[in-house]
């Protein structure tokens, strides 16, 4: 399975955790790689936990769910306890900064950055968190390229909203530094 | 930049109907099948249909029963809950006869049970939820794009044989996402609807020719007025006591599927040449199994995969076909233990046979199959 690349993205119902998984897949599709995205989260419209996966891969997807991922991006402090219990090895965590983060996770591998806050202030709309969370998920990994990202964005967003929606992008991918980034690019086997 | 566009499986669903011609809607929504209503409901309206929705489940099989003898290809989706709601019309569909596709897209019961988890509970359901002996045609898609083709085969077979098709779905498959390219539509075979204005002596609604065993279908509402029941009733429409005139009919709707499980069955098989071990499993439970048995294979082990695509009626010869050269079996099923009861009687204890189920919810994992196959010392 070392060639799979298992992303999960988790939250309150509401956040556009979906969303953000969404995007990522869609975006795989257009650099033309194979991907499965699917997601789990209560009865509940707003509120509960939930929980998006995206799995990347060159190769043929079989199992459509993400065993152990090496990448997770956790925008609550229940979602990012519980899920940085079970993380591929050397996987790579993106969390909210205004969150506490585990002991038992490795420092180095962690991406502590305001994600709500850049939506909320800087962007102007709390709603793009999730928007904003896939720029600087992009930005970090370097999975796919500005283009794919930016027309894999323009897929899931009503007409009207391209502007905030690129400005939400852009302001997530300011928060990556560049030189850090290094450690984080993943290319896929 | 690749020309696949993201799709879930709901919305290859409906992509699939409306390529295969369906052009009314009618249903409730309930999850996980929901999107297949939303979809509906933006889609139809663009090729010249019709999306309604109505007040329950069981007015939505009714609408597309409805609909389809006026002479438009209609479909409803639901999930358990309903799925049971529209059982006593699903036989009305297979007793006069009327061509039409019903999704279910199985969650985890009994009853509301879990609404958005994963489950293969209503196998059985599919086969006997409505009362009496009757036909029943159920496809199970394991992936996205497969979802859209074999849409197109539901509604072929409900029209060549005057049957309601089951389209029976998963959680797994139905909100997974997969990057798909769907065919032009003038690239697929389509069975139209054969209008029949029978004249002559041969004017009978429910007349069927000498050595076949599909009547064609009359529009309704059109021309010459005739009789649709759910009763036992005579090649007119109408009602009968006649024990001999029913005997026959109920044989004959039973016999358009028993005798042309040639052209209703379809299984796909991996790796089973060589295969000592089968895993048989259906619908979303395949994405599991296959990772399994890749990873067995490569471990050297002689393990492959029978998967059923038309789950009702049961490839019965296909299986039995394989049976020879397994020293066993097991079945991998989101429940615990429908299809496992066929496979069972198809092997008749001949050959061993294992299971492994989940009923809470979660999904089977391919670390759980291989775990299950060395414990059969595989």
């Amino acid at each position: 399975m070392s060639n799979r690349y298992e992303m999960r993205f988790a939250g309150s119902g509401g956040q556009g955790v979906i969303l953000a998984s969404v995007i990522m897949a869609e975006a795989a599709v257009i650099a033309g790689l194979n991907t499965v995205q699917s997601q789990a989260y209560g009865p509940e419209a707003r509120g509960g936990v939930s929980k998006a996966e995206t799995v990347v891969s060159r190769e043929k997807i079989w199992y459509s769910k993400v065993t152990l991922p090496n990448f997770l991006l956790a925008l609550t402090q229940a979602s990012l306890n519980t899920y940085t219990k079970t993380l591929a090895e050397g996987a790579v965590v993106m969390m909210d900064d205004s969150l506490d983060c585990p002991d038992y996770l490795d420092k180095s591998r962690v991406i502590a950055i305001p994600i709500l806050r850049t939506a909320k202030e800087k962007v102007g709309k709390a709603f793009t968190a999730n928007i904003v969370a896939v720029g600087a998920i992009n930005a970090a990994l370097q999975l796919f390229t500005d283009e794919e990202l930016m027309e894999a964005v323009k897929r899931h967003i009503p007409a009207g909203t391209e502007e905030i929606n690129k400005t939400a992008l852009a302001a997530g991918k300011e928060l990556i530094d560049p030189a850090a980034a290094a450690a984080f690019v993943h290319r896929l086997g | 930049m690749s020309k696949a566009v993201l799709m879930q499986g709901n919305e290859a669903a409906v992509e699939g109907a409306i390529a295969a011609g369906m052009r009314i809607f009618a249903g409730y929504p309930i999850t996980p099948s929901t999107e297949i209503a939303e979809q509906s409901a933006l889609r139809l309206p663009q090729v010249g249909g019709r999306f309604i929705q109505m007040e329950d489940e069981i007015s939505s099989i009714a609408a597309v029963l409805g609909a389809s003898v006026a002479g438009v290809k209609a479909m409803t989706a639901t999930s358990g809950p309903g799925f049971s709601l529209m059982q006593e019309n699903l036989g009305y569909g297979a007793m006069a006869e009327i061509p039409c596709v019903i999704v279910d897209v199985q969650r985890a019961g009994p009853s509301t049970g879990l609404p958005t988890s994963p489950a293969q509970g209503d196998y059985m359901q599919a086969r006997w939820g409505t009362h009496g002996d009757h036909p029943v045609i159920a496809l199970s898609p394991s992936s996205v794009l497969e979802t859209f083709y074999l849409m197109v085969r539901a509604f072929n077979l409900s029209e060549k044989y005057r049957t309601p098709v089951i389209f029976l779905m998963d959680e797994i498959v139905g909100h997974m996402r997969e990057g798909v390219e769907l065919p032009n539509p003038s690239s697929l075979i389509i069975n139209h609807r054969r209008p029949s204005f029978h004249d002559g002596a041969n004017k009978q609604c429910y007349y069927v020719p000498e050595g076949q065993l599909v009547p064609a279908m009359k529009p309704f509402g059109r021309g010459e007025r005739y009789n649709i029941t759910g009763l036992a009733h005579d090649e007119s429409g109408f009602p009968t006591n006649n024990t001999q005139v029913a005997g026959k009919l109920v044989s004959r709707l039973l016999a358009k599927v028993e005798e042309h499980t040639d052209d209703i069955v379809r299984v796909e098989e991996y790796a089973m040449d060589d295969a000592e071990t089968a895993v048989v499993c259906f619908g979303g439970t395949t994405r599991a199994v296959m990772s399994a048995i890749l990873e067995a294979r490569a471990a050297g082990k002689k393990v492959g995969m029978f998967r059923p695509i038309t789950v009702w009626p049961f490839p019965e010869q296909q299986l039995k076909a394989r049976l020879p050269q397994l020293k066993n079996i097991l079945m991998v099923e989101h429940n615990h233990g429908q299809m496992l009861l066929e496979v069972q009687r198809v092997t008749g204890g001949a050959t061993p046979v294992s299971f492994l189920g989940k009923v809470d919810g979660t999904v089977i994992t391919p670390a759980e199959i291989l775990a299950k196959l060395q414990e059969m010392e595989v």
